[in-house]
């Protein structure tokens, strides 16, 4: 275990584009307007977003002329929080969640799934470049575990034969629809007592 | 059992839909008007004859909290701050998700209230970061409530104006801290601050600030529009009211439910998850309330019954009510470690004793797992445990510790047979 | 004032003290890591932890406010346990390299270690490993030594106000680093080596060089600027192996600047170290009476008209004093100049060129305005105390002329002369700042003193102040920045000439005799000329000499130098003079010994009794000089137009010492790589 992994081949330049520029105007606008530097986690998403899922360090030099805040103070910001990349993470980057609610209900079956659909080793790209995976924290799905994020949609009450599916749907691009891959809505119960719609 | 006329969430399901109409028949928004026009003292008192305790984890008395909250000098241009804890992420915990995306405007009309009675014109909304769809709908209801004047300037016709905003966490457990939280709005890493002075004074940007979890202020308009006596007889005496408890691990149906306080834990296991897998008697052990709370033994679960006090005085607490079951195929050990692991992972790196105490208790509970460890460590490893629980500029020390305890508590002479076992195997 | 009970005994503190202040009121000694009298708290290191009634849990005394009533323990078993636990903490991820590790000796983790710790570790797996960092060509990092306690960061922001150095990662993966591995683009960097608890981050140029119980320790006085910071001087045998801040909360609290502290291995390279005479057109290396045969025989020819002396910006009061002495009393000349390059002065008052707001009173402004100055580069440890004004006080600061990034936000008003004429005629915006302002500072800088505007810059200044009542006893507002250390001393002891006059005599064609007294800057014409140079390092000057003559550094001599607010300092002896080197004044008077007209000093005491008797005002030590500001004249001047341009200034290289260092010269590339990858992307 140790710090976040930086890619070693930067790109020189970044600049926000201009429809995030625009979202950057609403974004700032939510705080007051001496304190810009609220607008760091928004503009590091934003960067990340524009930028393959992402962030290169030219990025957090952009974000941090742009706030007016020490560079350095952006790059803390960006190695203490999990969710930036720092590092290129392929087209669908998988994060299995594996803390205890998830673990007891099988995760390691998908992680080692992650292993062998996408590759051996974390946050590695797989071979086509497309995906990679990571163990993460508890992503606060408990009731629907095991669970796994990819990008931004979390796919909930996972099994083996749902997961293959999943990955089988990375590979050709037809993820299946996110949420319970058991057909649940939320959190109910499969037999319910209480609140059943008339 | 709670009777559905007495839930307060309504949609906890999703049965109905999330938009200002359904959630209008659901009640929401009933007369709002009227409940801000009764005071700020009304509403505070209210508040506190309910005896709502914060759903966040550390049960602090709602009304109390908000009356800290210093009167507004009309001349001070220093505003007031309401801050919505979103960032769930206390292990075995997922009901503010269930909040933000189906009974959203349960929230923001909470918002509303609760931002009039502590003098706060601006509401933030820290939602951790992984919960995106979330504050998409999060995000559609405000600017719906905003389109029908519930919330902006003169908020719901009480001439009062209020402003609500989504911030997006980014992967940080210890965000869930409300000093880190608001470290974390002003743009900087989620590292807790040193208390006092406590945010009610110095809070986001320096002004007083409230902040409060998402369940808290979600029941806070039907407290009002149904009272807090309504509300304080449900459970007992400073444990009142409904809860919404999460049930996961190693249950037949795991499901979150909204429960009387006090309610007996079998019978949240037993009747609304669908049992233990295996059955009552294959149940090893509890951990009643998020990764942070002590586990309890079979034999405390038996009876235990869910409310603040009762969990203390069972060494452990109700937390996030945040029910892990784990039933006997589990290492119990290995559950454990993993939970250090977590803290390990989460801790912020701020303060000595979490930053070196974290790591080094997991490392020693993969020890004791894999059976390398000698028995003597386990009276380090307590020890240890002892030296970070309150030794932290946060909570986190005693989150991080108390699991550990927990283990040791209540399992040490298995734990010990395994390291016999394998000692002896040395030999 | 709150009253609080430390162990038993009642104490009172002021209101806003903390519970660690308490403590220390009381005597106790409360341990610490993170915690820095002069940074904001951070309360992470938690070894502070007290027990205070009432509080289930041990409190972070750094951190916890005195309130009225409290009962503190500081040597409880819970505090013990506390402590105990919190050392363990920290070691358990620390190297045991204590052997090789350059702190040693003077680490706070070894010594609180000692004191609250127990006696082995429980701790049996791998220690964390992390890499170092590169922070440029003073501070050595070996951050697996990093106890995270954040005082480099907090320095670096507060003090320095160069945020650049950060935690990064989060939890046990936590760096200290500075962004991307650049140096610090400060010139107080280095004092992250002396805060840093342990041996993460140490001294680069120092590194291996010696350990803390073998140097020899002298307290002295800086010269790298007219500022006098407060040092200590660290020599094993002869030579200087290292120079630390002495705290001085008057001058410079406990900074130094990194030429203060890094420009002394310049004090071992391209020395003079014996007398040298130019025979057949070469210089040769001679004996001391060779030196002093030669120099009576060729300055025979010479009349006091003829006879011009210029001082250094190194040099010490008691060797100007025999200096002056020798040019008045055997030359018969008064043709002295302590100014190597042409800018205005007024001696006649001591208000017209001193700094006259005490220095630690800076962070008491709330305007300042620079007039031609770089405090920066020119007195970085003003700068510091600029900074400070503003960030407690939020002084405005403006400037007149560019001076680029003063590490605070600055308004440029532009360097038109004629701003001056606006303020003082109450049609510039600064002109009503100026009189809503408490108390507001000029700051003149010798740029704003060239020759051909320096006396309208000084008179409309003074004029401007005059207007606002700023010219009293209490607030003084009228600040001259010198640059060098032997300025002040040269203008109490009047060695100066009417206009720099003298500069533009010694470069007519008359054939005269120029005695360099350490002056290694002013340009000279050697043509016809007999040039004595007395001083330390070679250089353009020496080079052009007749005679050179070896003198000591000032780490070499005991010498009173009187720093920018006319305060007197003494400078101590750590060392010796190098080869057949000579402690100036001594060279003074064995000269005028072999010409036969000899100056009675025969002791470094009597010399000195004898300038307190002529200048009374080197007599008090460490004392600001009375005010004279009652009798300050004033000039009526005509308009001056033009600019102000602020002169070129190599900080790294402002004195023969530092243009002699390799370490500046290291921090001179560092800076020019840092510029060349600012301006990238």
């Amino acid at each position: 275990m140790s710090g976040k992994h930086v890619e070693a081949n930067q790109p020189d330049k970044f600049e926000f584009n201009n429809e995030s520029l625009k979202k950057i105007e609403t974004i700032l606008k939510k705080y007051p307007t001496e304190r810009k530097k609220s607008a760091v986690m928004p503009l590091l998403d934003l960067a990340q977003r524009q930028h393959d899922n992402w962030i290169p360090l030219a990025a957090i030099k952009k974000i941090g002329e742009i706030l007016e805040v020490p560079y350095i103070k952006v790059y803390e910001v960006a190695t203490f929080y999990t969710m930036y990349n720092l590092a290129p993470t392929g087209k669908y980057f998988v994060q299995v969640c594996t803390t205890s609610p998830c673990a007891i209900r099988g995760s390691d079956k998908i992680v080692n799934l992650c292993k062998k659909y996408i590759s051996e080793k974390e946050s590695h790209l797989s071979k086509d470049g497309k995906s990679s995976w990571l163990e993460v924290e508890c992503l606060g799905a408990c009731v629907s575990a095991p669970m796994m994020q990819i990008n931004d949609d979390f796919y909930e009450d996972l099994d083996e034969q749902s997961a293959v599916k999943i990955f089988e749907g990375i590979k050709n691009d037809t993820l299946p629809k996110p949420g319970s891959q058991k057909g649940r809505k939320g959190f109910e119960p499969n037999k319910r007592l209480t609140l059943v719609k008339n | 059992m709670l009777q559905d006329k007495d839930r307060i969430f309504t949609n906890l399901y999703g049965d109905y839909g999330f938009d200002l109409s359904s959630a209008k028949q659901r009640g929401d928004w009933k007369d709002t008007k009227s409940l801000i026009e009764k005071g700020k003292d009304w509403i505070i008192n209210e508040v506190k004859v309910s005896e709502l305790r914060g759903r966040g984890g550390a049960g602090f008395p709602t009304g109390m909290k908000w009356s800290f909250a210093p009167k507004k000098d009309a001349n001070s241009s220093r505003p007031h701050y309401l801050v919505i804890n979103a960032d769930e992420s206390e292990p075995g915990t997922c009901k503010d998700r269930d909040i933000l995306r189906f009974e959203p405007q349960k929230l923001i009309e909470g918002c509303l209230i609760a931002a009039f009675a502590v003098s706060a014109n601006v509401c933030y909304v820290y939602i951790r970061g992984e919960y995106i769809a979330e504050s998409k709908i999060l995000q559609k209801a405000i600017d719906e409530a905003y389109a029908n004047s519930l919330i902006g300037k003169n908020a719901s016709g009480t001439g009062f104006d209020f402003d609500m905003f989504i911030h997006m966490g980014a992967g940080a457990y210890i965000c869930g801290e409300e000093t880190a939280l608001l470290e974390s709005i002003e743009g900087n890493k989620g590292q807790p601050r040193l208390k006092p002075p406590f945010p009610a004074l110095v809070g986001l940007y320096g002004c007083p600030t409230i902040v409060n979890n998402v369940e808290t202020i979600a029941v806070v308009p039907t407290i009002l529009r149904r009272s807090g006596k309504w509300f304080a007889g449900f459970g007992r005496p400073r444990n009142t009211g409904t809860k919404i408890f999460c049930i996961s691990g190693n249950v037949n149906n795991p499901c979150n439910v909204e429960e009387e306080m006090g309610v007996p834990l079998k019978d949240l296991i037993e009747k609304h998850a669908g049992g233990v897998i295996g059955g009552w008697d294959n149940l090893q052990a509890v951990i009643p309330g998020g990764s942070s709370m002590p586990i309890l033994s079979k034999a405390i679960c038996d009876t235990i019954k869910m409310d603040f006090d009762a969990l203390v005085e069972a060494k452990s607490g109700l937390g996030t009510a945040g029910i892990v079951v784990i039933d006997k195929s589990q290492d119990i050990v290995k559950v454990i470690a993993r939970i250090a692991r977590f803290y390990k992972h989460e801790s912020c790196g701020q303060c000595t004793p979490c930053r070196e105490g974290s790591g080094w208790m997991w490392r020693m509970l993969v020890r004791i797992q894999k059976g390398e460890a000698e028995i003597a460590e386990l009276d380090m490893l307590m020890d240890v445990t002892k030296q970070i629980e309150g030794h932290t500029i946060c909570a986190f020390g005693e989150g991080s510790s108390w699991p550990v305890q927990g283990l040791l508590r209540h399992f040490r002479t298995e734990i010990e047979e395994r390291l016999n076992f394998k000692n002896k195997k040395i030999a | 004032m709150p009253k609080v009970k430390v162990d038993g005994i009642d104490i009172e503190v002021p209101q806003g003290s903390t519970v660690l202040q308490a403590c220390e009121a009381a005597g106790k000694e409360i341990p610490r890591f993170c915690y820095h009298e002069r940074l904001s708290i951070a309360g992470n290191c938690r070894m502070c932890l007290v027990e205070m009634e009432k509080s289930p849990k041990p409190v972070a005394s750094c951190a916890m406010p005195v309130m009225d009533g409290q009962v503190i323990y500081t040597n409880t078993e819970m505090v013990k346990k506390a402590r105990q636990g919190v050392m363990e903490f920290l070691l358990i991820n620390h190297p045991l390299d204590c052997p090789i590790c350059d702190q040693g000796g003077e680490c706070d983790l070894q010594d609180q270690s000692m004191k609250y710790g127990v006696d082995k570790s429980r701790y049996v797996l791998n220690k964390r490993s992390v890499k170092e960092k590169y922070m440029g060509p003073l501070i050595k990092t070996v951050m697996t030594r990093c106890i995270h306690c954040t005082r480099c960061i907090r320095f670096a922001e507060e003090i320095a106000g160069v945020p650049e150095i950060g935690a990064i990662n989060r939890g046990e993966n936590m760096e200290i680093t500075t962004y991307l591995e650049k140096t610090l683009d400060s010139e107080l960097s280095a004092n992250v080596i002396d805060l840093c608890p342990v041996g993460a981050l140490t001294s680069k140029p120092y590194a291996f060089e010696a350990r803390p119980w073998e140097l020899t320790k002298t307290e002295s006085i800086d010269v790298m600027d007219a500022v006098g910071s407060n040092i200590r001087v660290d020599t094993k045998g002869w030579e200087v192996k290292r120079i630390l801040p002495r705290i001085n909360i008057d001058i410079n609290e406990e900074w130094i600047s990194d030429k203060s502290r890094y420009a002394c291995d310049g004090l071992s390279v391209n020395r003079i170290d014996a007398p040298y005479i130019r025979v057949n057109g070469r210089l040769q290396s001679c004996d001391w009476i060779e030196a002093f045969n030669f120099i009576s025989k060729n300055i025979k020819k010479f009349s006091g008209d003829n006879a011009f002396g210029i001082v250094g910006d190194l040099v010490d009061v008691e060797t100007m004093y025999i200096f002056k002495k020798f040019f008045n009393d055997i030359l018969s000349s008064n043709n002295i100049e302590f100014r190597q390059s042409k800018y205005y002065l007024d001696a006649s008052n001591k208000t017209n060129y001193l700094f006259n707001v005490p220095i630690a009173k800076i962070d008491e402004s709330d305007l300042i305005i620079l007039v031609g100055a770089n405090p920066r580069l020119e007195a970085t440890i003003v700068n510091a105390r600029i900074r400070k004004a503003q960030i407690n006080n939020k002084a405005k600061v403006f400037s007149l002329g560019d001076v680029g990034d003063l590490t605070y936000n600055y308004e440029n008003l532009g360097s038109k002369l004629s701003i001056l004429k606006d303020i003082a005629n109450n049609s510039h915006k600064l002109s009503a700042l100026i009189k809503s302002a408490k108390k507001p500072m000029f700051i003149i800088g010798e740029s704003a003193l060239q020759i051909e505007i320096g006396e309208y810059v000084l008179e409309t200044v003074k004029k401007i102040l005059k207007q606002n009542n700023l010219l009293g006893k209490n607030w003084n507002a009228l600040n001259i920045l010198h640059q060098n250390a032997s300025s002040v001393g040269a203008l109490y002891l009047n060695l100066l000439s009417n206009n720099t006059n003298v500069l533009d005599k010694i470069n007519d064609s008359n054939p005269k005799l120029i005695y360099l007294l350490g002056a290694d800057k002013v340009k000279i014409n050697s043509k016809n000329n007999f040039i004595i140079y007395q001083g330390t390092h070679g250089g353009s000057n020496s080079k052009i000499a007749d005679v050179v003559l070896p003198g000591a550094a000032y780490t070499e001599k005991d010498g009173l130098f009187v720093n920018l607010e006319g305060r007197v300092q003494e400078a101590k002896k750590a060392t010796f003079t190098v080869g057949n080197a000579k402690d100036d004044w001594k060279i003074i008077k064995a000269l005028s010994d072999a010409l036969g007209n000899p100056i009675d000093f025969n002791t470094h005491s009597i010399l000195r009794e004898h300038l307190f008797k002529d200048f009374p005002i080197f007599k008090h030590f460490d004392v600001l000089p009375n005010s004279s500001a009652e009798q300050l004249t004033f000039k009526n001047v005509s308009d001056v137009n033009g600019d102000i341009k602020l002169n070129s200034f190599d900080y790294y290289a402002t004195n023969i010492i530092a243009a002699n260092s390799k370490t500046m010269d290291e921090c001179r590339k560092a800076k020019l790589i840092l510029k060349k990858t600012a301006t990238e992307n």
